[in-house]
């Protein structure tokens, strides 16, 4: 479970959060959504403890994390995987390589384990026989996709998504939305989406969250969302649709 | 009025505290990793990268030095009947100053602009954030190596950078000047001495270290964006200039008083 308690992040004077409390359930996929500058991937940079909060608790299972090192954050990350907004895949290796490079780096894997295994998480994604390309030899598309796998390649519990329809044309938002419910039945993870996309967060999330102007100010099934009538609500779903 | 212009003052020198604090703060962290599982493949990489393809600047840089270090000296040296002590001459400034200063400064603008220009477009394209992601610190994975790689490559190109120098010189002394290549190179065996050699390397040596922390650094405190990248890249050049000229002047008054 993620628990954020009375967490406040601020830039110098700006307040970016201000006092948010959120419970993520194990398994479960909440989205984030929320305008440019509203703080949704400030919140997300936390959980991941990229950022400290500048007061407030963060729980990643039963470990407050708001103030450990680099080196503690080390141990909780290995839990984690991370989809991020232009992929930041590493340009100087072969999508292969990519994949297996938690591996490489955290177990004692032979070879041979490792290639099968960046195989079959290849193949989970949808591509294959991309092992020996460059990420820019990709598409927008195929380097979310491996992205994706190289997030699951270690086995996380939690997977962060960061706008992960961002740039995208509509068929393939559709595949990546398909992606992260297909990965999160299959593995059983904890997902995190933060996006501005309203038709992948209700297509994708159990819940979603909504953060304005540094202050969550809804969280509900999507469902229920649509029925909120608060205005700030209500003025996102109308310049969405 | 002087009020705001002392407190702009006051803010500028903080500002330059601060990174001078986080700059030693690096330096440390890096190097308590140094000897902890060294990732030989990455260090090996880093020096054919940063050393090998240095080499032709280097070359140049030196042997135009050296020829034109002994075309304004050896004529001099010649008018007071010095001529046997031209090739010491040489030999000791290019082994003491001239070799590790210009090897430094050239590997500032070859090497620390490199290493910047990588690792700020890392950090731009949020591969840093990845890695640390994925539980690796990025000062094991990208600047141990890179300050291993420094501190091999750097006296070694220097050590190089020395010889071709001097060689420039023995060139020109014996070509133009008319001085005999026993008189060169005897010269050099009666004035030069070992010391004058592992002076040099060993600031090499400590320009490698600066070169691969400034270099490091920037790059990871970059400003967004394509431009942020060349900010970061030339603070790396023109810091690390000064810093060896600064730190040369330092090291001579220790090393050769």
């Amino acid at each position: 479970m993620i628990r954020i308690v009375n967490v406040t992040k601020k830039f110098g004077k700006k307040v970016a959060l201000n006092n948010i409390n959120l419970e993520i359930a194990d398994g479960e996929t909440l989205a984030i959504i929320g305008g440019s500058g509203s703080g949704k991937s400030t919140l997300l940079r936390l959980m991941i403890g990229l950022i400290q909060p500048t007061s407030g608790e963060i729980w990643i299972g039963d470990d407050e994390i708001s103030r450990f090192s680099e080196k503690e954050m080390m141990r909780v990350r290995l839990r984690m995987g991370m989809v991020f907004q232009y992929s930041a895949l590493f340009d100087s290796m072969t999508v292969g390589d990519n994949v297996a490079f938690g591996l490489v780096e955290h177990t004692d894997y032979s070879r041979e384990k490792i290639q099968s295994i960046v195989r079959e998480k290849l193949h989970q994604v949808g591509l294959e026989g991309v092992e020996n390309r460059m990420p820019n030899e990709l598409s927008g598309g195929m380097k979310k996709r491996v992205s994706l796998a190289r997030a699951i390649a270690f086995g996380p519990e939690i997977i962060f998504y960061d706008e992960p329809s961002s740039g995208l044309d509509p068929i393939t938002t559709n595949r990546i939305d398909e992606l992260i419910i297909e990965t999160q039945r299959a593995l059983k993870v904890t997902s995190v989406v933060v996006t501005h996309d309203m038709v992948s967060a209700c297509r994708i999330a159990d819940r979603i969250a909504m953060v304005y102007n540094g202050d969550l100010i809804a969280v509900d099934t999507p469902e229920n969302f649509k029925k909120i009538q608060d205005p700030r609500v209500k003025e996102f779903f109308r310049i969405i649709n | 009025m002087l009020t705001k212009f002392f407190e702009l003052i006051g803010a500028f020198m903080i500002r330059r505290f601060e990174e001078f604090g986080t700059i030693i703060l690096l330096y440390v962290d890096t190097m308590k990793q140094v000897l902890h599982k060294p990732r030989i493949k990455l260090i090996l990489a880093q020096m054919s990268h940063l050393g090998v393809d240095s080499l032709t600047i280097v070359s140049l840089t030196l042997l135009f030095t050296g020829v034109v270090f002994t075309l304004q000296t050896a004529h001099e040296f010649i008018r007071f009947g010095a001529q046997s002590t031209v090739g010491g001459v040489i030999a000791i400034a290019i082994g003491r100053e001239l070799g590790p200063v210009l090897v430094g400064v050239v590997c500032a603008g070859r090497v620390g602009a490199a290493i910047t220009a990588e690792i700020s477009t890392m950090k731009v394209t949020e591969q840093i954030d990845a890695l640390k992601v994925m539980a690796v610190s990025p000062v094991n994975y990208l600047i141990v190596p890179r300050m291993i790689a420094c501190m091999i490559v750097v006296p070694i190109l220097t050590v190089f950078g020395d010889i071709i120098g001097v060689a420039g010189g023995w060139l020109v002394a014996t070509q133009y000047s008319g001085i005999s290549s026993y008189l060169f190179t005897n010269s050099i065996k009666m004035f030069a001495d070992i010391y004058d050699l592992t002076g040099g390397m060993i600031k090499a040596i400590f320009f490698g270290n600066v070169i691969a922390v400034l270099g490091c650094y920037y790059g990871l405190n970059c400003p967004d964006g394509a431009e942020g990248v060349g900010i970061a890249t030339t603070k790396t050049v023109v810091t690390s200039i000064i810093v060896i000229f600064i730190l040369n002047a330092l090291l001579t008054f220790i090393i050769y008083r």
